[in-house]
């Protein structure tokens, strides 16, 4: 298999935090490869160690088969980067934004129009072209900074939590137009806090407090925690939670809304009947499909948007 | 070949850059009016306010001998127009207490032997064997504005002929003077040249450190960083926008110098321009390196205040060059304001050309070198 991105023991401090602590990375080319992870999780300083932006304080780090930051200028050309925060230039039009990236990617003035025009097409914002950038909403910047993102057809494209400012419908909207981008060939990491964002990729690593806590594919994430999920529900669950939390089986216990959602380690063979006799509570203890967010708290013993720094 | 290709790619990037920072700087209206408002305000202002000849000084008279006589030599004194006498009052301590309370600069105290003392000077008087001359009045001035006392001390010798009633004898100067450039002794044709070496000053070194350093801020750095343009590209790209902005003020400096305060323009313009060229390149190279220093705006305009203000006052703008003890004048030497407002005096007084002044423009272009390569050696293109 051929990887795009291939690190070794990549870390990062800055004095003494480690903001990423020994991670070891195969992105394989093609794929949509996420990191999942909460806020302050080493999320943003990865995906900067891999686009060149900081240095790595150890290991080592090649993008596109290149060994960075020695070769970063030629990466530069083959690799797109949408930012957290929107970096493009407010008080310039959409049309002029694109322009620009254009030409520092060195297009001719040709090429350079009928590329923007093809962008504009393709990201809806033909009818924007002559707004300022600054005035639009969250959704219309986040797919002008995609669009100039990709102006100049790169292999490789890093997305830093490019949803944060948008609202649900625009985010399936824009995972559609992530698709689309990975169907011609183009690799994409993507950072999220997600869950259902998360789901979408082909491949995840999660991440807390710099390190890697679990990686594969969202199904194999699944199948491979470790515990079955029971969903129970009644009255007075916050005290059956109590309670659940002193079993040594049970990995988790969290309400939701009218259901406790339980997570039992998976050498118990019928998780229901253990519950039951353990708890003495003739309620239906129903076997349900675990998703990610289970997957998540078993590996990091909190959920993803618990924290916020 | 791939050199070349390489070298179009560079500038075509340095272009996008420069096309970009123009329109941003159309839209900016307020960066845009400061372009043009900057010195047309501060030319008008300190045209007509900085003025080193000092006249009408407040004063008091202190005349205690109360005399037809004392009152013409009040009087001649008046005509000087050095002093202007504001109050009449009736003691030395009376005034004193005036001149403390900040109410007049200086009092003259004619005495009450006033009469006497002025007979010394009449030619009839015979002056008695080893005596000397005293003085018929006394001057107390605050002295701590160095500029006000020395113009009142210019009041120190006054013929006083006229006051007895004689015919004033016709002195005959040492030296004949020759004054050129400014024979009119106007300060403002000395401001105004001046002027535009300290505008320059402030507005290139702040627009380029705070263009750069807003570009970090705002987060469009991060993203340029990740393409391929470079460092020096990047920094040529945005200074050439103001090098025209620089020129613009040069202009409207030098113009409306020229049409409001007739301050002749002497030199050549090709000097004129290579001087100007040469000192916007310095100063947009010191903005290049202190947003290399900056991570904020407002710490690239405390920077550029820290460097503005000896810019004004040691390069020789407010108080001359060589009054300056050697230390200082070393501190100014390192300026790049110093060496332009010799140069720039140079070419709109005294109509100096190139080739006179090529150690200040030598110096000038040798710190715009070094100082593009310092900025671009500390402009890492990581953000580490």
């Amino acid at each position: 298999m051929e990887f795009a991105i291939e690190t070794d023991g990549m870390t990062r401090r800055f004095g003494n935090l480690v903001a990423v602590n020994d991670l070891t990375l195969r992105v394989p080319t093609g794929q949509i490869f996420g990191f999942l992870g909460p806020n302050g999780c080493g999320k943003s300083t990865a995906i900067r160690m891999l686009t060149g932006l900081l240095t790595p304080s150890a290991g080592t780090v090649r993008v596109l088969g290149k060994s960075l930051p020695q070769k970063a200028e030629e990466v530069r050309r083959r690799v797109g980067y949408m930012t957290q925060k929107f970096s493009l230039y407010a008080n310039l039009t959409v049309e002029e934004n694109l322009a620009f990236v254009a030409n520092i990617y060195g297009m001719r003035k040709r090429e350079a129009q009928q590329r923007c025009r093809e962008l504009l097409e393709i990201y809806d914002l033909v009818e924007r072209r002559l707004q300022r950038a600054g005035t639009m909403s969250g959704g219309q910047k986040q797919r002008l900074a995609l669009a100039t993102a990709v102006i100049h057809r790169p292999d490789l494209l890093f997305l830093d939590e490019p949803t944060s400012a948008v609202d649900p419908e625009n985010r399936r909207e824009f995972w559609e137009r992530l698709f689309d981008l990975s169907d011609r060939g183009t690799t994409i990491l993507v950072s999220t806090h997600y869950m259902d964002e998360a789901e979408r990729c082909h491949s995840l690593a999660i991440l807390q407090e710099g390190r890697m806590r679990a990686q594969g594919s969202p199904q194999q994430l699944m199948k491979d925690m470790g515990a079955n999920v029971v969903e129970v529900d009644g009255d007075d669950l916050r005290a059956l939670k109590q309670r659940l939390l002193q079993m040594p089986e049970v990995l988790s216990a969290a309400q939701l809304g009218t259901r406790l959602r339980v997570l039992v380690r998976d050498r118990v063979t019928d998780p229901g009947a253990y519950l039951r006799t353990q708890t003495g509570l003739e309620r239906t203890w129903e076997l349900v499909r675990p998703s990610l967010e289970d997957v998540f708290v078993i590996c990091t013993g909190g959920s993803p948007n618990d924290r916020t720094d | 070949m791939i050199v070349l290709t390489d070298l179009l790619l560079s500038l075509t990037r340095i272009r996008a850059v420069a096309h970009k920072e123009f329109k941003e700087l159309g839209r900016d209206r307020l960066t845009f009016a400061l372009v043009v408002m900057v010195p047309l305000v501060q030319l008008l202002l300190f045209g007509y306010a900085i003025n080193t000849d000092v006249r009408h000084v407040p004063s008091a008279l202190v005349d205690l001998s109360n005399t037809s006589y004392s009152r013409a030599t009040a009087q001649a004194v008046e005509a000087t127009q050095v002093a202007q006498f504001v109050m009449q009052l009736h003691s030395v301590e009376e005034a004193e207490a005036a001149i403390t309370r900040g109410d007049i600069k200086a009092a003259l105290i004619l005495p009450t032997d006033f009469v006497q003392r002025l007979d010394t000077y009449s030619p009839l008087y015979k002056m008695p064997e080893r005596a000397v001359p005293r003085a018929v009045g006394q001057w107390l001035v605050d002295a701590s504005d160095t500029m006000v006392a020395s113009a009142i001390r210019g009041l120190r010798v006054m013929p006083l002929e006229e006051v007895v009633g004689l015919m004033p004898a016709q002195q005959q100067p040492s030296f004949e003077m020759a004054l050129y450039f400014n024979p009119e002794q106007r300060t403002v044709v000395n401001i105004v040249p001046g002027l535009l070496a300290v505008i320059l000053t402030m507005t290139m070194i702040l627009f380029t450190a705070v263009a750069i350093v807003r570009e970090r801020e705002q987060g469009n750095m991060e993203f340029l960083i990740t393409t391929p343009v470079r460092s020096l590209e990047l920094m040529i790209g945005k200074i050439l926008p103001y090098i025209l902005a620089g020129l613009v003020q040069m202009a409207i400096i030098l113009s409306l110098g020229y049409w409001i305060f007739a301050v002749p323009i002497n030199g050549g313009i090709g000097s004129l321009l290579v001087a100007a060229l040469l000192f916007i390149f310095a100063s947009l190279t010191l903005g290049l390196l202190i947003s290399t220093v900056a991570q904020t705006q407002m710490q690239a305009m405390q920077l550029t205040i820290f460097i503005l203000l000896p810019s004004i006052l040691l390069s020789g703008f407010m108080f001359p060059y060589e009054a300056m003890p050697r230390g200082a004048q070393w501190l100014a030497e390192c300026l790049p304001a110093t060496h332009f407002m010799r140069a720039v005096r140079g070419v709109v007084l005294r109509a100096a050309e190139v080739r006179d002044l090529v150690a200040d423009l030598l110096w000038l272009a040798g710190f715009s070198v070094v100082g593009v390569m310092v900025a671009s050696w500390r402009f890492h293109k990581r953000l580490d």
